[in-house]
């Protein structure tokens, strides 16, 4: 299978390798994958509270390089973004981004994913109800 | 040294130079049909295949007339299988053969599942090996055919051949050996070995690619098959079809230098292997030979790099050419079912590299093999999450994952 020259630019230099303090208040970590299915993505942010900019992000994966790939490039697009814009990143960008075939796809909605995890993690340590299952409290 | 070492002559291998020398004149003038009987043309093809078909049946102890040719190993398979299954069928409908054949055997039999034969799909230890007693268990008075692989293509574990063709003898059962990856490189004699249907095939012995043979024996007992391929009845009717006279020249030609130099090159072979076994185990932690060292064919290794995951190991050696049991290199997102049927895990199995020394490989290219891996192995393990959790203490097993 042949790479595109950002998958392998990113493979090569992967930017934002490594970890930050996860008992940190102001860290969210989140990890998504399993070992069995080939790929674990792990994606850090720091983020400063007073504006809920993302300062800082991480990452460590085990996976394909297109996976390597797009968490690399992940943690390039979260800094400077608060949590909330963080949230607006889409896989389908990563895909376009990374011109990833269609048998890569998974690894974009796991950098998704992580994204995700790392930013609820964040807001739950914040005491911020996380964001996701927005249930409408009428229905029940 | 010449870039990019090719080092994965499981898959393939390079045709030898000598081979194509020999079959160089049957492409030019001496184009002739082999079943051309009236004219000098087709004597001269006749007379190459004939003797092309005696190199091969001496690699393996056996008689010219016991030859089928064909297009390559998975057609003798198919034709062994399928073959014996029709012909037999009113004998008995049970064939017996192992998780971690060749898709072209397993694909083979689950088709004929599909025709009311049941077939037992035996399991392997975790060294490879198929188990003797179980496979005397699974045999009953429907079994007409056991099919077990020589040796392995993924992890060159070689079965024990012998004892499963003396099994089998005992039982009047008929077995069948896709020999594809251990013809040419150990000692097989269909006779010794108590083999009754042998698949070949050029391309792994450095022939050329779609050119192989069926052996099937002649006597005692004498074995039949049903072809596959109707037409003109070539191949005492067993393989219809023109014959490849270029191609079979060139695998009799390969069976001939592989025969004449196996002793040597298996003894060169064994010690590049061990020497690069040696220093990756050495030089990395967490790192596993899969299948058995003992039994296991002078010139593969197949090792797990745990926590560096397969596919992104093989593009950090991108002036190598090995190839990885990992899902991501195949269309399937499945990792190597040979490597699941050992129990090794699928996160192992996504972590292995399979490398296939060959005629034309150096010490010199094993050694910057061997170093490249260790950098790539090392660099991606600074790159991964489970290695940094492992040399925090943490147990991978106990760990919720979201399998997605
Ligand atoms: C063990 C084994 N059997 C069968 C085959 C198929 O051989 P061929 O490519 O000649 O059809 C191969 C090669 O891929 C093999 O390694």
């Amino acid at each position: 299978m042949a790479y595109s020259d950002k998958v392998l630019d990113h493979y090569n230099n992967p930017r934002n390798v490594g970890s930050l303090d996860k008992g940190s208040a102001n860290v969210g970590t989140g990890i998504v994958g399993a070992p069995e299915c080939g790929d674990v993505m792990k994606l850090q942010v720091r983020v400063t509270e007073a504006t809920g900019i993302i300062e800082e992000a991480k990452f460590k994966t085990f996976g394909c390089g297109s996976a390597i790939a797009s968490s690399s490039l992940a943690t390039e697009w979260l800094k400077g973004k608060t949590v909330d814009e963080a949230l607006s990143i889409k896989n389908t960008d990563i895909v376009t981004e990374l011109s990833l075939p269609p048998v890569k796809i998974h690894c974009s909605v796991l950098a998704e994913d992580a994204i995700k995890a790392a930013i609820d993690d964040y807001k739950k340590k914040q005491g911020v109800p996380a964001a996701e299952p927005a249930v409408e409290v009428g229905a029940h | 040294m010449q870039m990019p070492i090719y080092m994965d002559n499981h898959a393939t291998t390079p045709l030898d130079p000598r081979v194509l020398d020999a079959m160089m004149p049957f492409f030019k003038d001496q184009f002739g049909n082999a079943a051309s009987r009236n004219h000098a043309f087709g004597w001269q093809a006749e007379e190459a295949v004939e003797t092309a078909r005696k190199q091969v049946a001496s690699i393996i102890g056996a008689n010219a007339k016991e030859i089928v040719f064909t297009s390559g190993a998975t057609e003798s398979n198919n034709l062994a299988l399928k073959g014996v299954a029709e012909m037999y069928g009113e004998r008995g409908n049970h064939i017996i053969t192992a998780a971690t054949e060749h898709k072209c055997v397993l694909d083979s039999t689950k088709k004929l599942e599909k025709h009311g034969y049941r077939i037992t799909y035996l399991p392997v230890m975790a060294d490879g090996l198929v188990d003797l007693d179980m496979l005397r268990e699974s045999m009953t008075d429907k079994t007409i055919l056991v099919s077990l692989m020589y040796a392995n293509n993924e992890i060159g574990v070689i079965q024990p051949v012998r004892e499963i063709g003396k099994l089998c003898k005992e039982r009047g059962v008929l077995f069948h050996t896709d020999a594809t990856q251990a013809v040419g490189k150990i000692p097989v004699n269909v006779i010794s070995d108590n083999v009754d249907l042998l698949s070949i095939s050029a391309h792994k012995m450095y022939g050329p690619k779609g050119v192989g043979a069926l052996y099937v024996r002649r006597k005692s007992p004498r074995v039949q098959l049903t072809a596959q391929m109707d037409g003109g009845g070539h191949e005492r009717g067993m393989r219809s079809g023109t014959l490849n006279v270029p191609g079979i020249v060139g695998l009799g030609s390969a069976c001939h230098f592989a025969a004449a130099e196996m002793a040597e090159e298996a003894k060169r072979l064994r010690y590049l292997r061990d020497k690069l076994k040696d220093r990756l185990l050495s030089e990395l932690d967490e790192t596993y030979v899969n299948g058995s060292m003992e039994h296991r064919l002078p010139n593969n290794l197949n090792i797990s790099f745990a926590y560096v995951e397969g596919e992104s190991l093989l593009m950090g050696v991108t002036d190598i050419a090995v190839s990885s049991g990992s899902a991501c290199t195949s269309a399937t997102l499945e990792p190597s079912y040979v490597l699941k049927a050992l129990g090794a895990g699928d996160d192992l199995a996504h972590s292995s590299i399979r490398y296939g020394i060959g005629r034309f490989n150096t010490e010199q290219e094993v050694d910057y093999v061997a170093e490249k891996t260790i950098a790539v192995v090392k660099k991606l393990r600074e790159l991964s999450p489970l290695y940094e959790m492992v040399k925090e203490g943490i147990d991978l097993t106990k760990v919720q994952w979201t399998a997605h």
